[in-house]
């Protein structure tokens, strides 16, 4: 029963934590992009958290240069459970133009483990959006 | 009392994301240093291995808010090394998308300032005004971030009649907007006496530094690329560099406004006067040894490229100086005798992403040892809470 209600809370009202890993910047305005008036992803109850600790979904640009790796997995470790890693873009897909780059690792699921992949460089909002309304589906 | 910030790791803006750490007394600021290389991937390296068309598309990604203007510097570049003169439709086409990209950088930052001085609706604002510039550029390059309009010797899409009018017609809802904006200023006292004195850096201080862009306009220094060293177009353009002489945020806020209105003078110009042939020439595959350094005036200040050829379809060097590396300096400049409060209005006015407003602040004390973790939303509160005391600044007024 409670189990029930907690998934149906957090299918209604998922909190996403916005993730850069070396992106180009490109994905991260598109991120915040969909929070504005056009896209306006918090009528969903979408809504952009500061911390991981209070996230649900894990929303990952970029393609993980190494001085960054270790803050991902933090990052990635100080969510709660049950979580789930969306990459958006090309670069956090398979690093994209950066690929063969020496400081880059190539793709989020390098890392940690991925959960759902938005195509695009960089990806709409409504790319975005969708992805996340697909994970959700599959909850 | 000593201060930590990493706003390094995760900061999208820049394509070096920092690390600020500041030695503050009380609340102000004295001292501040910075950490460099969270986002480094080896760009000038992977350039070398690619060959000159492979690049316009790597330089367009190393940032996403001014992608076009790297593309530009880049392919301005070579062309002077391939020695190839693009047709004057290609250009005057180029640099349209160039101050349309400026336009959706500028409201961007607007923004972003809104938001960090509390004043959210105006970020609501201007943000969905955005999409305005951003649904032409989608039409003109099918992209709404990455453009891909550059190609070596001119542009790769043209332009009709019908998106030249739609092009037009955006451009009149983004100007009646844009002087709704500057009503907005003149008619908020909090907000001008939120900007006003925030972030001082006198002119003197600035020429020192070498700030560039709307940093150093705002401190009264007429430094305009378009203007001073202008490429292709600039030259037949009418449009009037903006100062301010406030030397602070608001000073920055205002210059950015200015600006939009120039962008949209420069647009119009373009779209009005647009040559007819064709929009691109053939560029030869290898460019001859030699060196060129390319300059280009990013919504951000200037850009710089340095490329060398030896002969080879290849560059052997791609050097890039961002104009955020230049406002370093002089960032460091403005936070000393600051307040704790005022670091993310500060940070945001040489213009970085919204995405770095949501970091951890660590709080060192020196005598203690102690830390504590603040996170930027908290410092945000911090800011709100000290101004709500304050009392407003009753002199602070916008400049028309």
């Amino acid at each position: 029963m409670l189990n029930r209600l907690v998934r149906w809370a957090r299918k209604k009202s998922p909190w996403i934590l916005h993730l850069n890993s070396g992106a180009c910047n490109a994905c991260d305005i598109e991120v915040v992009a969909a929070l504005t008036p056009r896209f306006d992803v918090e009528r969903l109850g979408v809504l952009l958290k500061a911390t991981p600790r209070h996230a649900d979904v894990i929303v990952a640009t970029g393609p993980v240069t190494r001085q960054i790796k270790d803050r991902i997995i933090r990052i990635y470790e100080q969510t709660p459970d049950p979580k789930f890693v969306v990459a958006v873009g090309a670069c956090a897909m398979s690093g994209c133009v950066y690929r063969g780059a020496y400081n880059s690792l190539g793709g989020l699921d390098q890392v940690i483990p991925v959960t759902a992949y938005v195509p695009g460089c960089p990806a709409r909002p409504d790319a975005i959006l969708d992805g996340i309304v697909k994970l959700l589906g599959t909850l | 009392m000593k201060f930590n910030i990493p706003i390094g790791p995760q900061h999208p803006a820049l394509k070096e994301p920092i690390s600020l750490r500041m030695t503050v007394e009380g609340e102000v600021i004295r001292d501040a240093d910075l950490r460099l290389g969270y986002n480094h991937r080896g760009m000038e390296k992977l350039a070398e291995e690619k060959n000159w068309t492979q690049n316009i598309y790597l330089v367009e990604r190393i940032c996403g808010i001014c992608s076009h203007s790297h593309a530009t510097c880049y392919v301005q570049g070579v062309e002077k090394l391939m020695e190839i003169e693009p047709p004057k439709r290609g250009l005057y086409i180029r640099y349209l998308v160039s101050e349309l990209e400026r336009v959706h950088s500028h409201l961007l930052w607007l923004g972003v300032a809104g938001h960090e001085a509390g004043f959210d609706s105006f970020f609501m604002y201007t943000w969905r005004d955005r999409e305005v510039v951003m649904d032409l550029l989608e039409m003109i390059s099918g992209n709404r971030v990455h453009y891909a309009m550059n190609t070596l010797g001119g542009v790769r899409r043209d332009l009709d009649e019908i998106q030249i009018k739609k092009i037009l017609d955006g451009l009149v809802v983004l100007r009646q907007r844009t002087e709704y904006y500057f009503k907005i200023g003149a008619s908020e006292p909090t907000f001008v006496g939120r900007l006003a004195g925030v972030g001082y850096l006198s002119k003197e201080k600035a020429i020192a530094l070498c700030a560039c862009g709307p940093t150093a306009r705002a401190s009264g220094i007429t430094a305009d690329v378009r203007k001073d060293d202008p490429q292709a177009v600039y030259d037949e353009v009418p449009f009037d560099v903006c100062t301010a002489d406030s030397c602070d945020v608001l000073g920055r806020t205002v210059v950015r406004i200015k600006e939009l209105m120039e962008s949209y003078k420069i647009c119009e110009f373009l779209l009005r006067n647009l040559p007819a042939g064709d929009i691109a020439v053939k560029a030869p595959k290898k460019a001859k040894p030699n060196e060129v350094v390319s300059r280009y005036e990013a919504p951000r200040g200037e850009n710089i490229h340095y490329i060398r050829s030896n002969g080879t379809e290849r560059p052997e060097r791609l050097k890039v100086r961002a104009p955020t590396l230049a406002n370093y300096p002089a960032t460091i400049e403005m936070l000393k005798n600051g307040f704790i409060a005022d670091i993310p209005l500060i940070f945001a006015a040489i213009d970085p992403c919204i995405c770095c407003a949501e970091r951890t602040v660590e709080l060192v004390n020196a005598r203690s040892g102690e830390e504590t973790v603040v996170r930027f939303g908290d410092l945000r509160k911090l800011a709100g809470e000290r101004f709500a005391k304050s009392p407003v600044k009753r002199n602070a007024v916008w400049p028309f």
